[in-house]
């Protein structure tokens, strides 16, 4: 499993409005253009330093690729990345706080402890 | 040597800005007593007359990042950018730029380290609503230098609750030993009991109310002894997912000392998380 590989996603398309419309409007596509152009980027720096061997498991793509924000907890996605994005994503189609209590209702099947974060 | 006027330890509730400039009806209910405590909270550091504040916080992926995580870092610059665009677009928090003191920031790393802490350090920190909360409710002209720190409640391995108040007992210790006149406040944010991105999230409450009226408890009274007996890193996932952050508040109650008392204690319990204010004067008030 790559964690750290679902982490880096949610953080590289949370921090960028362009990317944050692109994978709400097309999850699928996005993933595997990042996973191809942009998972071995080493953060701060240049493309010649990139790395050569990080890649999602079949479970983590298909996660990501879902919008599976239930799987993506049970995976261990640090879940404020999770939220953050995704109420980016789609708390614009709902009432005051209602996507993010239904965000936590379709997690109440789960209960202590919750799948390990650590990276 | 500096003098240590005021200790703070709060929330950092990132819905407070929009909440008390909304208007009509896109103000809620609970803002106008919102922005009664945090007023009065306010005058408790106005009160001390400080000349600068060091910021205590945390970094929530904003600038850190797993890559190169640091658990505590000092920021040296002369100016700090302020707020992200996720946070524009979650919490409507507007763009600040602070201003830094680098001549503190300098003798917190130098004496830090020597002391033991192994302090990372950043000349270019954009820093985040862990810091710019506080001073939107405690400070609003934002006038005054800063010297940020950063803990890592956040992304584990997290160090352990006793380190924190390790250092915050430095950071006093430090401080006070600052040949300068200046007047320190610290201040410091962090969570009581707090569900982010899990089942317990976004209640009418915080998630447990009972750990928050134990910890409000601990805090008011300076229980170090309590506190660190009770919390460790496991025990803190009982409350909420997020609640780690209540760390931020022991290393404050390390600043303000063991046993030390409260001089100022509030708390609003609103839904998400409860609010909580406190205020140490170490040498009273007009000290």
């Amino acid at each position: 499993m790559s964690k750290y590989l679902i982490d880096k996603f949610l953080y590289m398309i949370d921090r960028d409005p362009e990317l944050v419309e692109r994978y709400r409007e097309d999850p699928r596509g996005t993933v595997t253009w990042w996973e191809a152009e942009r998972a071995n980027t080493v953060l701060n720096c240049h493309g010649g330093e990139a790395s050569t061997w990080q890649r999602f498991t079949d479970e983590e793509r298909e996660a990501l690729a879902a919008h599976d924000h239930v799987a993506l907890f049970s995976l261990g996605a640090h879940p404020f990345l999770t939220l953050t994005l995704f109420i980016a994503m789609f708390e614009r189609d709902h009432g005051p706080l209602e996507y993010q209590k239904a965000f936590g209702a379709r997690l109440a099947h789960f209960s202590m402890p919750y799948p390990d974060i650590a990276t | 040597m500096a003098t240590v006027v005021a200790v703070i330890a709060s929330t950092h509730h990132p819905f407070y800005y929009r909440a008390s400039t909304a208007t009509g009806e896109d103000r809620p209910p609970f803002a106008d007593e919102w922005v009664r405590k945090i007023t009065a909270f306010r005058e408790t550091l106005t009160a001390a007359r400080p000349d600068v504040l060091v910021m205590v916080g945390s970094d929530h992926f904003h600038q850190l990042w797993l890559d190169n995580m640091p658990q505590f870092l000092v920021g040296k610059a002369p100016f700090y950018d302020a707020n992200w665009y996720n946070e524009e677009r979650e919490f409507g928090l507007p763009k600040m730029l602070l201003k830094g003191n680098e001549d503190l920031s300098a003798h917190i790393l130098r004496a830090g380290l020597d002391e033991g802490f192994d302090l990372a350090f950043s000349n270019e920190l954009r820093i985040d609503h862990s810091i710019t909360c506080p001073i939107i409710t405690l400070r609003p002209e934002a006038d005054l230098p800063i010297v940020p720190i950063y803990t890592n409640i956040f992304a584990p391995p997290l160090p352990q609750p006793k380190r924190f108040v390790q250092l915050g007992q430095t950071i006093r210790q430090v401080i006070e030993s600052w040949p300068s006149h200046l007047r320190v406040a610290v201040i410091g944010t962090g969570h009581l009991s707090l569900e982010l991105g899990g089942p317990r999230q976004f209640g009418p409450h915080g998630p447990d109310p009972e750990f928050d009226q134990k910890a409000v408890e601990w805090i008011a009274t300076g229980d170090l002894e309590r506190c660190l007996h009770e919390v460790t890193l496991d025990s803190l996932h009982s409350p909420g997912n997020a609640t780690h952050g209540f760390m931020d508040f022991m290393l404050m109650m390390g600043v303000a000392g063991a046993g030390r008392k409260a001089d100022y204690v509030d708390s609003l319990d609103l839904f998400h998380t409860m609010e909580a204010y406190f205020t140490w004067y170490p040498n009273g008030v007009d000290a």
